[in-house]
């Protein structure tokens, strides 16, 4: 790899699957979290553009169809089956996307790839753990694959409660074995990421090179350890919540149950106190990784370096106490209802310091619009559409009317769907050449791009009027009135997949033309410590341990 | 030797910053189940969710404004009772003291039991609803075809008029559910009923 002539002794690895199943190596363990995720990814989007499929028009199309062939079932059982099969499918888009997807991409990918790289460190603090953390991924996985298969209420297969399995659907509605192995699922993919998490955080504090104190550590670094601290916050609370409906569901306790004097309310306040700050997990990592682009080409230092570090900081730390605006519906008080919109907006300030921090970064720039850097501008552009309507929904009163319509779900996926995953390709063209050694071809990564952003704003924009119109979220039918929008919904997201179709064939290309990228091809504004190294670095890097000014 | 010594004081770093890790995850764990706890108190102090007041003393004031309250009676599940409330609504004057009363009646062939949970809604009115006795706060068990009474006694708080949301209310609504007690569920003999039942309330069904 690294030079032909290797004679050094530390570059010795471990052939064969030997190589990845008991691999130590966080360059290894972070390549194997990526090519999950792309797995992950596929299955998620398929899920949803079959639900894109049934929503292009009115009326049920495929779903029936779907759970005869699945299930065996016919007639009106078949229709049945297939309206709680949707229900299935909206649930695990969800959980497959967040914590099968984007999570083991920024967080077990990127970061397990690029952070001790670019804080001079040799590895990860604790390299075993790093793999029991990958390795615990595949079952939880494989179990909630398996939670689709088996019945969950009555004629109806998989986990239909929603990515929130809210009481006492989660408890009393889906009596069958579905929900046990989802929540096992949950349990499985938390234990890991508090695994990594802890990893993160030992790293950054004890493995940094001489020099490099945390106020000079790169952006990146700096939104994986806040990213990890909010997980270890966070995590924890999910899962007791999760164990609560466990336990409610088979050994007769009754926290979420009126009749024994539980209140399935508080799961609702356990479940945002972790669902909130998950929102900013999945999406930190994504401003870390922009700054460094939007710096590299624009061949600038970041613009206020310790305002982004502390403005990611200030919402990491916001995040924690604003969870009740997801809740605005559930009969607070007024002054909580004030509490919690004024906090949730504070949020915007941070988040406003940084999108303009990346514009000052830009302005005076020379700016060169490489393929990474197409993706960051797409990233923050679309991220500054779905943070204004969040502004909106902060809004108890605008809530009250847009509460689980289609306006939320555009809302959370220009954040989320188009922030964190244009994030993350464009941590992918931007770090591709690094980790494998090879350049894409660019008119491939370009119509990628082109493509894909064409494709959600397709996907997404008409689900805000469809949202204003008053269409609710998580069914399989709508009135005749909204199939204009919907439609064009549709096809966006067929677009959409034809952009992973050329993403795909991208990596294959670069993989079979082997055009050799070099150390550094992104010149003199790439700065980071990742830069110095070959591509792909060597096996163990810093063995002489880098001097940071 | 320095670089052995090195690695070992690297290694003890490490080994309390995930320490203290994993303390403070075991800490957030606990803190979920202590939430159940804590919520339960500040929903009895607060009044959130509508959760009522249970008092010793009668009210010592009242005020010259009339409010109405109305009763709603439920059964959940397969308890087999007939459940009621005497009168649907009473107009009482804020702060005086009054006793309500429901009636139940065991409408199957064996001793049930039941525990009843209740609230009022407006929610918010929950912290200025003073129950003073209620069967609520013990589990009652009926023979067959026994019939029970069931009084509340209570009174709205004055302070009521003092909260934005509720100085212009004018009807309250207490509402009970009756639940089956635990290993006591004649589930699979009782005749088969869907969901929870709403007794005597046939206002709820009209456009039904």
């Amino acid at each position: 790899m690294a030079g032909a002539a290797v004679h050094d002794h530390d570059d010795h690895k471990p052939k064969g699957w030997v190589r990845w199943v008991y691999s130590t190596n966080h360059k290894d363990i972070g390549t194997l979290y990526l090519i999950f995720a792309i797995i992950a990814g596929i299955l998620g989007g398929f899920l949803s553009v079959m639900m894109r499929w049934e929503l292009a028009e009115p009326g049920i199309q495929i779903f029936h169809g779907l759970a005869s062939m699945v299930y065996g079932v016919d007639g009106d059982a078949a229709i049945d089956a297939g309206k709680s099969m949707f229900n299935a499918f909206t649930t695990a888009h969800g959980l497959v996307m967040i914590f099968f997807m984007v999570m083991p991409a920024l967080i077990g990918g990127f970061a397990n790839w690029m952070v001790p790289i670019m804080i001079g460190a040799p590895d990860m603090a604790f390299p075993r753990m790093n793999n029991i953390s990958f390795w615990l991924l595949p079952p939880a996985f494989i179990l909630l694959i398996l939670s689709a298969f088996v019945p969950s209420a009555p004629g109806a297969h998989g986990v239909g409660g929603g990515w929130t399995i809210y009481p006492p659907m989660s408890t009393s509605g889906q009596p069958g074995p579905a929900m046990d192995l989802a929540i096992l699922s949950l349990h499985i993919a938390g234990a890991s990421s508090i695994l990594g998490a802890i990893n993160f955080i030992t790293t950054i504090f004890n493995m940094r090179a001489p020099g490099m104190t945390l106020h000079k550590m790169p952006l990146f670094a700096w939104s994986v350890l806040i990213t990890a601290f909010l997980l270890l916050l966070s995590l924890p609370v999910l899962a007791g919540g999760i164990t609560m409906l466990l336990t409610d569901r088979n050994f007769g306790t009754t926290f979420f149950a009126p009749e024994g004097g539980g209140d399935p309310i508080l799961f609702q306040h356990l479940f945002w106190f972790f669902g909130h700050p998950e929102v900013y997990i999945l999406i930190l990592p994504g401003f870390g990784i922009v700054s460094h682009i939007v710096s590299t080409f624009s061949r600038k230092p970041v613009f206020g370096y310790l305002g982004m570090a502390y403005a990611m900081v200030a919402i990491g730390a916001v995040g924690f106490v604003v969870w009740a605006h997801h809740m605005y519906t559930t009969g607070l008080s007024l002054n909580t209802q004030r509490y919690f919109v004024f906090a949730t907006m504070v949020i915007a300030v941070p988040t406003g310091v940084k999108i303009f921090s990346w514009i000052a970064t830009m302005w005076g720039g020379s700016i060169s619009m490489r393929t990474p850097m197409l993706w960051a501008i797409g990233f923050i552009f679309l991220f500054t559409v779905g943070g204004v309507t969040g502004v909106q929904l902060a809004n108890a009163g605008l809530d009250r009317a847009l509460h689980d319509t289609y306006y939320v779900v555009a809302h959370f996926h220009y954040v989320l769907s188009l922030g964190a995953v244009f994030a993350i390709f464009a941590a992918w063209y931007y770090w591709f050449p690094k980790m494998t050694g090879y350049m894409y071809s660019s008119l491939i990564a370009r119509a990628h791009f082109w493509v894909t952003f064409v494709g959600v704003n397709l996907v997404f924009f008409p689900q805000h009027f469809l949202g204003l119109a008053g269409m609710p979220r998580r069914y399989i039918d709508y009135p005749d009135a909204f199939a204009g929008w919907n439609m064009v919904s549709s096809y966006g997201s067929y677009i959409s997949a034809f952009g992973v179709l050329i993403f795909l064939f991208g990596v294959f290309e670069a993989f079979s033309k082997k055009r050799i990228a070099g150390a550094n091809p992104w010149g003199e504004g790439a700065t980071t410590l990742e830069w110095q190294l070959s591509s792909p670095p060597p096996y163990h890097q810093w063995e002489q341990l880098p001097k940071i000014k | 030797m320095t670089e052995d010594r090195l690695s070992r004081d690297n290694n003890r770093r490490n080994r309390i910053v995930a320490a203290s890790c994993v303390a403070f995850f075991g800490s957030m764990l606990g803190m979920a189940y202590a939430a159940v706890p804590l919520y339960a108190m500040f929903c009895q102090i607060t009044g959130y969710g509508g959760t009522t007041q249970r008092v010793e003393q009668y009210s010592d004031r009242m005020l010259d404004r009339d409010i109405t309250i109305r009763f709603d009676a439920n059964t959940s599940g397969a308890l087999p009772w007939d459940f009621q409330p005497e009168a649907r609504e009473m107009t009482i004057k804020i702060g005086e003291t009054v006793q309500a009363q429901y009636k139940a009646q065991n409408m199957f062939s064996t001793p049930t039991a039941g525990r009843a949970t209740f609230n009022v809604t407006p929610e918010l009115a929950g912290a200025y609803f003073n129950k003073v006795e209620c069967f609520c706060f013990t589990d009652t068990t009926l023979k067959p075809g026994e019939t029970l009474d069931m009084p509340v006694v209570f009174f709205v708080d004055p302070d009521i008029v003092d909260v934005p949301e509720l100085k212009n209310i004018k009807t309250i609504t207490l509402s009970y559910t009756f639940f089956p007690l635990e290993g006591d569920k004649p589930l699979a003999a009782a005749p088969k009923v869907d969901g929870s039942t709403t007794n005597g309330n046939s206002e709820g069904n009209i456009g039904g």
